[in-house]
């Protein structure tokens, strides 16, 4: 390890620093100068470990180490026993939790590594554009087991028994869906990826096609042969440049080494794969409206049945799987459909990548096994809340999910519980919010989301929905009544029963989920005209305290509309008809003398 | 690039890259070749993945070390992007993150050439399906 011998890493993620890493770093630092070991070892602040839960973390190299719950005062010991005698300190080592023996090296701690990688198992490992490197990673060799070694009807067995589900939000069991497209009439059939990601906050496809690409075609090709279709067509939306950019490659790549293209492997399968733009309207990822956008047409859905099992792309059979859903199918090929099931809860099988976002630490792409609670993955994966603010809701679903509370924390996440919980799994969007958030302003920019996105086909989607906005804008603005909610929830429930597709069908879903869970939120808005987050605008004024205000003329000189008037040392005063609630003066303000009411 | 038509010849990418990687690990010098990995999905290009992976490029050129720099998919570590595997010969990768070209000189002059970590190391925290 060159000049040093040992390094000491100190976790700095924000749930060890509040219980005092940076402490126990200097302390570290402190005795090894008076120990002259500063050639000797060096102490290095890391990222979060995702062990928050038992923090601070202390990890020593090269012998991995690995201590939990330290305290500034364990350094003397770590850098005496450790360091210099050699000695590891037990009483700090990660004990196994059922053996209760020590663990020391971190890499075996595998209680505590919440994560499992299936989906992403390649993504930030392999060069995407370079094919050699999927293969070294067992790449292909799913495809070639099954033209080889399987039958189509025998693919499909072993995706149903692995209890796969579709990763696109509604969860149909994907064996299944391809069991019908196989059972339709042929040659002509058409698989199709739905790369049509969504949901805002949620980019998990977005980040497999760019880390992973060959993945999904692999398992393109395995559906193809499964359900006897010979093309495969990916619908993938222009936003996504770099995604396409490689999603091309890959394809050239795949037809040079003859992965893809005639009788592959030199069997009598044939596939080619291309790919279809969309132009990133949010009805499009529902699948009906998808295949009329890539024949051309406008993208609305149709009732279902027909269902593009039967009759889809250009009317012929059509099998529509999700990103994610095809990510998962080589691994189940290659280990089996047990191994698979053995993963996650019963009903729901294997992971889900989540898109992390909003107000918490940790702001990324995690894979987690289903079953898992909303707490572990917010404390113990995201390293906790921002800021150390309270923690006040999480958005699952998107548009079409809802808001889960405190009291959803320990639900373990699978499809169903998720519904009886008034959210969704949706694509996996994963959105944080803490006590700055107003639960009625959430609302309504899902509201305002769908409206914007609807097509416009059907009337509930199209005019309820935009009413449904209307009435929270109201609120939002303090004019709201009581009579307002009655009429809020029974339009949520009309609209939910007689819209045409999912998108409609959903839409309410985050008006009922915080009517359901912040019912206080909009009485407050209502009655008290009061917006306890500070969010919305009409209902909260600023004034200057005539305590604090020293006069420095600051808040004045920042103010956009002049709206703050006072001579210099003297005490400001807000003028209330001016005042746009810009919020600049309480940023700018250095004596707290700026409040809110 | 001819056509792959039998399991044989997937063994034999697979069997050749896992060679040219064995290859690496037990070359003479130890600095002989050190891997390198940018995060290069829409998220870390963005955060300035790019610059970091050119500047480590023409570094470690204009600085003599023999290494490979590749690009990648995203780590999952969106809050600390741009983010850079190192892997030493015969050592466990490691991941830097909230990597700028001052951090991407001192990987470079301190890590690489002395084995002395650095600030912005991001331990691992997931299993992979290998791991089972």
């Amino acid at each position: 390890m060159g000049t040093y011998k040992y390094h000491i890493l100190v976790c700095g993620g924000t749930g060890c620093k509040s219980s005092q890493s940076a402490q126990i770093v200097q302390n570290l630092n402190e005795e090894i100068k008076a120990n002259n070991l500063e050639n000797f070892v060096k102490v290095v602040t890391t990222g979060c470990f995702g062990f928050c839960e038992r923090g601070p973390i202390v990890k020593v190299l090269p012998d991995n180490s690995f201590y939990n719950y330290v305290k500034p005062e364990d350094a003397k010991e770590i850098i005496n026993e450790h360091i210099i005698k050699g000695r590891r300190v037990e009483r700090l080592l990660f004990r196994d939790p059922v053996t209760n023996k020590p663990v020391t090296d971190s890499k075996h701690i595998n209680f505590y590594q919440k994560q499992l990688r299936i989906v992403l198992r390649n993504c930030g490992v392999i060069d995407p554009e370079n094919i050699e490197e999927y293969i070294a990673r067992d790449g292909y060799l799913a495809l070639y087991k099954c033209l080889n070694e399987l039958k189509p009807n025998e693919v499909i067995d072993i995706i149903k028994r692995s209890g796969l589900r579709g990763r696109g939000g509604a969860g149909f069991p994907t064996g299944v869906k391809w069991e019908i497209a196989a059972a339709s009439p042929g040659p002509e059939k058409y698989v199709v990826c739905n790369a049509d990601e969504g949901d805002p906050g949620a980019f998990m496809d977005r980040s497999v096609l760019e880390g992973d690409p060959h993945s999904v075609l692999e398992a393109m090709a395995i559906c193809g042969y499964a359900i006897g279709a010979p093309h495969g067509l990916i619908y993938i939306r222009a936003e996504y440049p770099m995604a396409i950019k490689r999603l091309k490659i890959a394809i050239k790549q795949a037809e040079e080494y003859g992965l893809l293209g005639k009788n592959i492997f030199g069997s009598d399968f044939s596939f080619d794969i291309e790919l279809r733009y969309g132009a990133g309207a949010f009805v499009c990822g529902e699948e009906t409206a998808l295949i009329h956008s890539m024949e051309g047409n406008r993208g609305e859905p149709t009732v279902k049945p027909p269902y593009p099992a039967v009759s889809g792309y250009k009317g012929k059979p059509t099998n529509v799987n999700n990103v994610e859903t095809f990510a998962n199918i080589s691994p189940i090929i290659l280990r089996g459909p047990e191994w698979f099931a053995s993963i996650g809860t019963e009903k729901s099988k294997g992971t889900k990548v989540f898109a992390l976002a909003g107000k918490i630490n940790n702001v990324g792409l995690i894979e987690v096994p289903m079953g898992i609670t909303l707490r572990e993955i917010i404390y113990e994966i995201g390293g906790g809340i921002k800021n150390g603010k309270k923690f006040k809701a999480v958005q699952t679903g998107g548009p079409s999910g809802g808001c889960l509370t405190e009291k959803h924390l320990d639900t373990p996440i699978e499809y169903e519980t998720l519904v009886a919980a008034g959210s969704m799994m949706g694509s996996g969007g994963m959105i944080v919010m803490d006590e700055d958030d107003c639960m009625v302003s959430v609302a309504k920019f899902y509201l305002d989301f769908t409206v914007e996105e609807s097509c416009g086909k059907c009337a509930p989607c199209r005019i309820g929905n935009k009413r449904l906005s209307e009435i929270l804008d109201k609120i939002t603005k303090g004019n709201g009544t009581m009579e307002d909610i009655e009429l809020l929830k029974n339009l949520c429930m009309v609209i939910k029963d007689t819209a045409l597709c999912g998108l409609g069908q959903t839409s309410p879903n985050p008006v009922q989920s915080t009517l359901e869970n912040f019912w206080d939120e909009y009485v407050e808005h209502i009655v008290d005209k009061k917006c306890r987050a500070n969010k919305c605008k009409d209902l909260i004024h600023y004034y200057i305290d005539p305590e604090n205000c020293t006069g420095c003329m600051a808040c004045a000189r920042k103010c956009p509309v002049n709206a703050i008037v006072g001579e210099r040392k003297q005490v400001h005063v807000i003028n209330q008809d001016l005042c746009t609630k810009c919020g600049t003066c309480l940023e700018t303000c250095k004596f707290n003398a700026v409040y809110i009411i | 690039m001819a056509k792959i038509t039998s399991l044989d010849d997937l063994r034999k990418i697979k069997k050749n890259l896992e060679e040219q990687i064995s290859l690496r690990e037990k070359a003479e010098n130890p600095e002989s070749l050190v891997q390198i990995k940018v995060g290069m999905a829409t998220s870390g290009i963005a955060a300035g993945a790019k610059e970091i992976f050119t500047f480590l490029v023409d570094e470690l050129e204009k600085r003599n070390i023999p290494a490979i720099v590749t690009q990648t998919g995203d780590m999952g570590y969106s809050y600390a992007e741009p983010t850079v595997e190192v892997k030493l010969p015969g050592q466990e990768p490691v991941v830097f993150g909230w990597v700028t070209k001052e951090r991407a000189d001192e990987i470079i002059e301190k890590y690489i050439r002395n084995g002395e970590l650095v600030e912005g190391i991001i331990p691992q925290n997931y299993k992979t399906i290998d791991d089972k």
